[in-house]
Order: structure tokens, then sequence, then C-alpha cells
């Protein structure tokens, strides 16, 4: 691998601007990603909150807590909208890629410091029209949008004539502007101004990532724009692209949603292959396995992601031919996703591996996304998919990815970064206790789902029948479990803040070989004033 | 290697400014998706789109097909719609003439235009609408009662393809809605008397 010989970085002139134009006025890439991961956080909070929701609601048949089953559908909306627009993307991808996509690459900062605050600040204000829809009328007599995070019409157009569903497409728009120009501020930041000798192909793995979602994000949310515009339209001004009356089709929109929403779920994952690759090296002492077909599978994932977007639409009627092709081209995934797991455990492989608490969080991350991943392949069949459309099998598969994968790997980036973020160190026995509640946690909550969806019971409903209770009440008591984890995870943030013990500049060895450990424990406010030089090793040699 | 400051910011502006042509071409493709479908679909006869052709000129098969056929009225028109039977079984190839019955059973004149489908969307690319009162719209007065013929003809090459040669029935399904202030609801997406579908 490379490695720095020079990493300058000049104390004496680091300063920090007052308070208000520090935090609200931000510039500065790190000040940004903390505000980001800052929001996740919040967000997080909310869209848990929705989840308990939505899970104390499924604990039992019949209605206990929602007296009108529409405020369900909103919580369920709203948990999935908040979770993937306004947490998991803005911690991945605003968070931590913004903190270490410049520190990684040996860049004193993004290519457009002011455009990455108006990113920021744009997702903030989806983020507030979101919560604003949550709060006016919807479908009749019940307030919020209650589409699903699809929003399909006609149930968003003639079934919500309030305007709540106007204010989660404007969530929409404003954290899709904020995400086009952060992506565009990546492309820009990898392609410019990686440091002298880091070539592409010397580049670390997670601003690899971050290159690939960057162009997902710039080709697939216009389309995503372009679509819900057209949902604004139509539901305010007349028009009828998704309306028969006007002849108009509703399948139109869910080709353009699902062109958005497949790479979509790669943005969101992407960014923890990625993160995942540095810790399983850091922590197995040894470089990356395959580090060239890592990054060129994370490539290749992007790219069939693309083609493979109606594997979500298998009963709209397309056509035998369509839907084989849909399922070949799905199951293609499966090849380079394999290179990277297999590419994880080949690294670990023979390795000094710590079992730290970051490391714990990686190495269940790859046992479960590949769980995640084995009923992806089973989803792929389009004749299996007849029986399993919107069960709950899918919302078990989909949390297996994205709450057990993309949510594990934030947490592996927090306990793993935490000290070159903070200079303060988390007690390795609050994340090692809190994996393993989440863990348990998630497991006892998402893996009965999966038995739920093979018995029939469909997604998106308040009340089920009787014969559904049991594993339902096994789901809610794992989401108990998983919240309990959340608890040790606050507590082992304030006990490193309270501590007087300071994080080493490398403080997890001679694995840790990314340019960000040669910098000081937290960073200084501007690094890399002079620039380090990237040049080959050769008893790292790959 | 030392890269000028103006020339990385150079190089970083051409870099945002494709990214921003990237998005500015993907949004116009979305919005170029919606006339594209629209065509697609009249093209190929997609999701259940009737082609719509001249008088059939084909040999006629000895196959026969049953079609259905379905007639709604959507909330707000206060229109009775029936078809003169409920199916009728069509030799492949040889024009067929259904006529449908529509009375105003209000008190005021009113406008509606017909959208229409097949089931199962696959036959669409083999029914072929010579003549159909949904290709304009109609005005009735309080009371009266018009009938509107569709001539069609199915493609005898429905046997052919896989994927409908095991079909023996499929239902042609309209609904007629109320066009606004004299303005059809259709024309907004596209010209009335332009649409083929």
């Amino acid at each position: 691998m490379a490695q720095a010989v020079t990493a300058g970085h000049d104390h004496a002139h680091d300063h920090t601007p007052p308070f208000f134009q520090r935090w609200f006025n931000s510039t500065n890439h790190k000040d940004i990603g903390t505000l980001y991961l800052l929001f996740a956080f919040s967000a997080g909070i909310v869209g848990a909150f929705l989840s308990f929701g939505i899970r104390m609601e499924m604990e039992a048949p019949g209605l206990q807590y929602f007296s009108n089953p529409q405020t369900y559908n909103v919580f369920v909306t709203g948990h999935g909208l908040i979770m993937v627009f306004f947490m998991v993307m803005p911690a991945l991808i605003g968070g931590f890629g913004n903190w270490f996509v410049p520190l990684m690459i040996g860049a004193p900062d993004m290519a457009f410091p002011r455009m990455n605050n108006i990113s920021f600040w744009l997702t903030v204000a989806g983020f507030m029209s979101l919560v604003c829809s949550l709060f006016v009328e919807g479908a009749p007599g019940a307030v919020g949008a209650g589409t699903g995070w699809t929003v399909y019409p006609p149930l968003s157009t003639a079934g919500h004539p309030g305007p709540a569903v106007d204010f989660a497409i404007f969530a929409l728009h404003l954290s899709g502007a904020g995400s086009i120009l952060g992506a565009i501020n990546f492309i820009t930041t990898i392609l410019n101004m990686r440091a002298p000798g880091m070539t592409l192909h010397k580049m670390p793995l997670f601003a690899w990532s971050m290159l690939v979602t960057a162009f997902l994000l710039l080709l697939s949310l216009p389309v995503l724009a372009g679509a819900i515009t057209m949902l604004l339209t139509d539901r305010n001004f007349g028009t009828t692209f998704f309306d028969p009356a006007g002849g108009g089709d509703p399948i139109l929109y869910q080709h353009l949603f699902w062109f958005f929403g497949h790479p979509e779920v790669y943005i969101m994952i992407l960014p923890a292959f990625g993160i995942v690759s540095h810790i399983i090296s850091t922590f197995s002492r040894k470089p990356v396995f395959g580090y060239l077909a890592m990054a060129y599978a994370m490539v290749a994932i992007g790219v069939v992601g693309f083609v493979v977007w109606a594997h979500h639409m298998y009963t709209v009627g397309l056509t035998l031919q369509t839907q084989s092709y849909f399922v070949f081209a799905t199951m293609v995934i499966a090849v380079p996703t394999g290179v990277k797991i297999f590419s994880w455990i080949a690294t670990m492989w023979g390795g000094s591996i710590r079992f730290t608490a970051a490391m714990h969080w990686a190495v269940g991350f790859v046992f479960l996304f590949t769980v995640g991943g084995v009923t992806g392949v089973i989803l792929a069949n389009a004749a299996v998919d007849r029986y399993l459309h919107d069960t709950y099998y899918v919302v078990a598969h989909f949390h297996y990815v994205l709450s057990l994968g993309a949510v594990f790997i934030i947490f592996a980036g927090i306990y793993y970064w935490f000290p070159k973020m903070t200079g303060r160190i988390i007690p390795e026995w609050a994340g090692k206790l809190h994996f393993w509640l989440a863990f348990i946690g998630a497991n006892v909550l998402f893996f009965p789902m999966h038995f739920l969806g093979l018995a029939g019971m469909p997604r998106r409903y308040a009340d089920y029948p009787e014969a559904f209770a049991g594993w339902h009440w096994v789901a809610t008591m794992g989401g108990h479990i998983f919240a309990l984890g959340m608890v040790v995870f606050v507590i082992g943030v304030v006990l490193a803040f309270r501590s007087k013990e300071r994080a080493a500049d490398n403080p997890w060895g001679e694995g840790a070989t990314t340019l960000e450990w040669t910098l000081s424990s937290p960073p200084p406010f501007h690094q890399y004033e002079t620039l380090p030089v990237i040049v080959d090793e050769p008893s790292h040699a790959h | 290697m030392t890269v000028s400051r103006n020339e990385t910011q150079k190089k970083a502006r051409t870099t945002a400014l494709a990214c921003l042509g990237l998005v500015v071409g993907m949004t116009a493709l979305a919005f170029a998706f919606v006339p594209l479908y629209d065509l697609f679909c009249k093209a190929t006869g997609y999701d259940g789109t009737p082609l719509r052709g001249a008088a059939a000129s084909g040999a006629i098969s000895q196959d026969t097909m049953v079609v259905h056929f379905d007639t709604n009225v959507a909330p707000g028109l206060p229109w009775r719609f029936v078809a003169e039977t409920p199916q009728v079984e069509a030799q492949l190839g040889a024009t067929k003439t259904v006529f449908f019955r529509v009375t105003n059973t209000g008190t005021v004149p009113s406008t509606g235009i017909a959208t229409f489908n097949l089931q199962p969307g696959l036959t669409g690319g083999y029914f072929v609408k010579v003549q159909c009162f949904c290709f304009n719209e109609q005005t009735l007065q309080p009371g009266e009662t018009m009938d509107f013929p569709v001539v069609f003809y199915l493609e005898p090459g429905i046997k052919t393809d896989s994927n409908t040669r095991d079909l023996t029935e499929m239902t042609l399904s309209y609904t007629y809605f109320a066009s606004k202030n004299g303005q059809p609801q259709a024309a907004l997406a596209t010209p009335a008397g332009t649409r083929a579908n």
C-alpha cells in the first residue's frame, strides 16, 4: 500500500472562528462533517421514535395505539423517508464522507467549501419540510403523508388531497438538491485534489466508494426530482402525467421512481463498503485483499445497479422476457458483491486480528449483510417474488442490508474514527456491549420477519390476524433490545467526553495506514498546508 | 508536482460544470421519458395499449379468441355506459364491430372522454383498433343516448408469440371520464385528435 512520507501540518496558524461563524457559516469540511453526523443522529432519533410506534402497534393484533390506521401509515412513511434521506445518507455521505475523504486523499479541504455548507443546510431544510408534513392534512381526515417512501400515485395524488404530500415532495427536492451539490463537490475534490503521487489506483477504498456513490447520486437523483415534480404538478396544476383520466400512466411513475430507487440502495451501502474495508484491514494488520478488485467491484455494482430497477415491479405486468432479463441482471450484482464479501474474509485470513469494538461491528456487518444479500437473491426471482412481493419478507430483506448493514457500519465508523474526530476515547466495553445488544436485538427484531413474510403477512398494515401474533411479539422484543443498545452508545459517548484520557494520533497501530492517522487527534482546523507526498513502499507492494 | 492554485481551481470548475451537465441531462431525460414512454406504448402495445391501424388486410385465421368488454364511468359523470354484448368471439384477422351505448342520465349537457386498456397487458400489441369512440370526446344532452362503434381486429401473430399463444380470452376495458371546462383532460397530456392509443 502507498504511504505518506511527509504530512506537514502547522499548528502555529491553527485558529478556529467564533461559535456562530464556525457552526452556522461553516466552510470547514471537518466541521460540516460533524454537523452532518449530529444532524443524522437527531433525525435518527425521530426516525427511531416512529419505528418504535410501528413496533409497539405491531406487538399484538388489533389497534392498540393508533385509532386511525392511516396514522400508522404516516409513521411507516416518515420512518422510511427519514431513515433513508436524513439519517443513513447524511451520516455516511455527508458525515464520514466530508470528514475523511479530504483527509484520506491528502486534500486541505473540499473543492467548494461554501457549496458544502449549502448542501448541509438544504438537507436540514428538507428535514424541516418533512417534519411539517407530519402535522398537516394528508389523506381526508388524517394528518401526514401515508404513502410509503415510494409515494406511488394514485395514492399520493387522488388519495392525499391535503398538503402533506406536497411538503414531503419538497423535503425530497431540498435534500436531493443538497445531495447533488454534495456529490459534485466530492467528485471534484476526488478527481482534482488528491495529494501528489496518489493516483486513482492508490486511493483509499473509502474515497473510491464515495466517488462511485457521488456518480450514482448525480445520475439517479435528478430522475427522482423529475418524477416527484410531475407528481407535484399532477397534484396541483392539473397535469396528468400519472393520471389515466388524462392519458397518463401510474406505472410510468414506478419506472421513474425505481430508476432512482434501486441505485439509491447502493448509494446507502457503498460508503459502508468503503468504511468496512478500512476497519477490517486495520484490525487484521494487513492491506485489504484484492484492492483493485475491491475498487472495481464497487464500480461494477454502481453500473449494474442502474439496469435492474424493474425487479421492484415484477407484479405490474412485464412480459416474461423482460422479467427474465431483470432476474438475470439482478443476480449479476451478486458477483461483484461476492467479490467484496470474500475479499473481506481473505483480508482477515491469516491476519493478526484484534477484536476491538469497531472490528466487532465490521465483522457483524459482513455476516449480516451476507444474510440480507442472500434474501435479496431469493427475492430477485420473479416467480418467487409473486409470492413475497410486499410482504414482511421484503421488510426483513431490506432491513438486513440497511438497518443491519448501513447502520452497523455507521456505528463501526463512529467507533473507528471517534478518537480521530474528537481526540477522545469511547470505552471499548461500551462499544462491545452496544454491539452485542444491537446484534442480538436486530436479529431478534428482523429475522422473524422472514417467517412472517413467508406466512403471508403483508407490509404497511396496522392490524393483522391472530396467527401472526407470536413472531410480531418477538420482533418487538428485539426492538427493545436494540433500543437498549442505543442507550449504551450514548453512555459511551458521554463517558468519552468526561474522561481525561486523550487519543494518540494513531490509536490503532500499524494496521491503520491511511493518511488521516498521520495527523493529530483531532486533526488541526486546517490540515496539509504542505501537501503529503505519496510514494510506493516496496514492502507493502500488492 | 507543484500545480498552481489557479490551475487547480480551473480544473475543479471544469469538473463541477461537467457534473452539472450530467445533472441537467438526467433531469431532461426524466421528463423526456414521459413522451418516450407514451410513444413506446403506442408503438409496441406495451402494458395493454391497443394499436391503432387501418382495416385488416391479412389472412383470416381459423383460430378464435374471446374478447370481453368492461365499461366504467368515473365518479362525477352522470352517464350510463354499456356494451351491446358482454363478449364476442373474434376470428383472428377478421374485422369486428361492437356498439357501445352511452346515456346521459343527468340534467345538464356533459362532455366525456374514454380511456381504455387491455388485459392481459401482453395482448396490446395484437389488438388493432380501426375505429373507436375513444379517439374523440363526446358531448351528450340531458337524457340523450348514443351508440358508438368500436371496429377492431386481432392480429393472428398473437398465436405465434410465446407470451400470448396460450391465451384464449382478453378483456377490453373502457372508463369514461368527465372533460373539464370543455377541455378534455387528455388534451393536457397529448393534443386531442392525435391520441392514438
